[in-house]
């Protein structure tokens, strides 16, 4: 289980995360939405150790990251960044291997190796693994970078919007993946979404942020209704039922 | 799970050139014919245009080559370690204000107690007090700059620019005040020599470059997940305040003692570590360092050679280097914004 028990996070007098008491990590698909800057990449950082938070504290499975070794949390969180950029020259091939690091540190067994094909295979590399980074659309890069996470084979999963930069057969492949990450592999995915109507189609449940705070945590259903969207948004949301599914129309 | 039907390439035929070219891409080889092109170098600088005995010639010359060799070694370890702990490739370990502090140590000697002194000291107790002084200077600085709670890389190259501009111009006034002969013993001292080296001078940097390669070598694989930069290498296990702290030292233990055994000669380090980012063919640290340090040994053996037999010139390497760096500098800077 991830817990943030009343976490804070200021950024000089701005309070970027609010008293924030929230868990993730039960079994399936969590989405988090909420508008630009309200707080969802810090909540990441937080349980990630790359921000340390000014009050409460942030746990995994009980214990406190700030006082698990580096190298055990990584074998059972692996986060996905909103943005990506590496400066060296590196294939597809080396970016899934660095996936494995905390298994193996650099010395990879056959096991490591099977791993990093799946994860290869799962998001359509292939043709591209000998390629250079820099040569790749950014929707392929973007797919390098999940690959990288899926090959870190951790409980808990947490993706920053993975939606970035992909087109519509890659969204929902993508998407598709993630579910399979949960059903199938069991592990426990947290993803950032703006596509409400996907976080609505492939979640088991929605947390919604908004000026640092939670302010929404409820079923897909119950978050895809105008009035919660409003509140979340501050814009207006329609949201009709096709074929029995919500779907929010925001599109003008 | 996914496919993707418009791309299988066949492969094509194995014809002898492409066999050659896929072999010749292999790190492996391209490190080993480095070497190969060290020891012709080295051979033909020890063995050829003997004045007297063969026997004293190689002596001499040998320990010239271990110079070169332990030079080259502190250089380009610590620019490519320092460039990917910094997240970049046009800065090097002097940025931070090294040679300018040895500058300014040697100046405020001369300065306070006249070249007479300077001269008189012994060379042994010198390069102690530059090594000590340089390396207590540099762990000084990054405790206070990244081991608080700010930890900033980029705060802590901010302070060095600062300071190594103000031990510039501190060294600048103060010479301006010596008298010209303190002047003149001063700009000797400060122009890398490495054809006479003091032989327990030189065995004592070697100690120290071995030990500072010691300590990045468990780290290799490690160096390779920081090139992802920060954030990245924190998610996949890195503990990266130990790590980088632990190679900041070897750092700065290798530069300060190369730097007081032959004067400052760090941009070398951005050639060499630039060219062998290009040359080694992977962007593994296991390759990517031996390949600067022998990078290193070539550009000096090779720029020795062609001043002192094919010009006739003697110890003014430094400022071929210097020159070429600077043009080298140049022409990195002007790629970056061509793209
Ligand atoms: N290092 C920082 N220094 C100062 N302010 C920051 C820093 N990082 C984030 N912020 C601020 O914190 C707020 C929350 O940022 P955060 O990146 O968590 O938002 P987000 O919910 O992920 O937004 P988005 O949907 O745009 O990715 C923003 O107002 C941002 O300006
Ligand atoms: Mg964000």
């Amino acid at each position: 289980m991830i817990a943030l028990e009343n976490v804070t996070k200021r950024y000089g007098a701005q309070t970027v995360v609010d008293d924030v008491s929230v868990r993730f990590g039960e079994e399936g698909v969590t989405a988090l939405i909420g508008p630009n800057g309200a707080g969802k990449s810090t909540l990441f950082g937080l349980v990630g150790r790359l921000v340390r938070p000014d009050a409460g504290r942030v746990t995994v499975d009980g214990t406190d990251v700030e006082r698990t070794p580096s190298n055990e949390l990584a074998k059972v969180l692996a986060v996905l960044r909103q943005d990506n950029h590496v400066a060296a020259r590196l294939t597809v091939h080396d970016l899934v291997e660095f996936g494995r690091f905390p298994h193996s540190r650099g010395r990879l067994t056959v096991h490591d190796r099977e791993h990093i094909e799946r994860a290869i295979t799962y998001l359509d590399l292939e043709a591209y693994r000998n390629r250079f980074l820099d040569e790749l659309s950014g929707g392929q890069r973007q797919r390098a970078f999940i690959a990288m996470v899926l090959a870190q084979d951790t409980e808990y999963v947490l993706l920053d919007e993975p939606l970035n930069n992909l087109d519509l057969r890659h969204m929902t492949e993508i998407m598709r993946l993630v579910r399979t990450m949960a059903d199938e592999l069991g592990k426990r995915v947290v993803t950032v979404l703006h596509d409400i109507n996907f976080a609505a189609t492939w979640s088991d449940r929605i947390v919604a942020m908004r000026d640092g705070r939670v302010v929404a945590d409820a079923s897909a259903r119950e978050i895809m209704r105008p009035e919660v969207l409003a509140a979340v948004y501050d814009t207006t949301v329609d949201v009709r039922e096709i074929d029995g599914r919500p779907v929010a129309l925001y599109y003008g | 799970m996914l496919t993707d039907p418009a791309t299988t390439t066949s492969a094509p035929p194995a014809t002898r050139r492409t066999r050659i070219a896929t072999r010749w891409a292999q790190p492996g080889v391209r490190l080993a014919a480095l070497g190969a092109a060290v020891l012709v170098l080295a051979a033909v600088y020890c063995c050829t245009d003997v004045p007297g005995s063969l026997a004293f010639a190689l002596e001499i010359r040998s320990l010239s080559v271990l110079a070169m060799l332990v030079v080259a070694a502190a250089v380009g370890v610590s620019t490519v370690v320092f460039h990917t702990i910094t997240q970049n490739r046009i800065l090097t370990p002097s940025i931070m204000g090294f040679d300018a502090f040895y500058v300014l140590v040697s100046t405020v000697i001369v300065f306070s107690s006249g070249s007479a002194s300077f001269l008189g000291f012994d060379q042994l107790t010198l390069w102690l007090v530059q090594v000590v002084v340089m390396v207590a200077f540099s762990v000084l600085l990054f405790t206070w700059l990244f081991g608080g709670r700010r930890r900033s890389i980029h705060l802590m190259l901010l302070v060095g620019i600062v300071l190594g501009t103000f031990f510039r111009s501190s060294t600048e006034w103060m010479q301006r005040m010596l008298d010209p002969l303190d002047f003149q013993v001063l700009s000797d001292a400060m122009f890398a020599s490495l054809t006479r080296p003091d032989e327990t001078l030189l065995l004592l940097t070697a100690v120290l470059v071995v030990l500072g390669c010691a300590a990045v070598v468990p780290l290799l694989r490690t160096l390779d997940v920081l090139t992802l930069g920060e954030p990245a290498a924190v998610g996949l296990g890195v503990d990266h305040r130990r790590v980088v702290m632990v190679l900041f030292a070897s750092v700065s233990v290798m530069v300060a003692a190369s730097t007081a055994l032959v004067g400052p000669i760090l941009f070398l380090g951005l050639v060499v570590a630039n060219l062998a980012y290009s040359y080694a063919g992977s962007f593994r640290h296991v390759w990517t360092l031996p390949t600067a340090v022998l990078i290193g040994v070539i550009c000096l053996l090779g720029g020795q050679l062609v001043l002192e037999r094919v010009l006739g010139f003697g110890g003014t390497l430094s400022t071929v280097i210097d020159f070429a760096g600077g043009l080298f500098f140049l022409y990195l800077v002007l790629r970056k914004g061509a793209r």
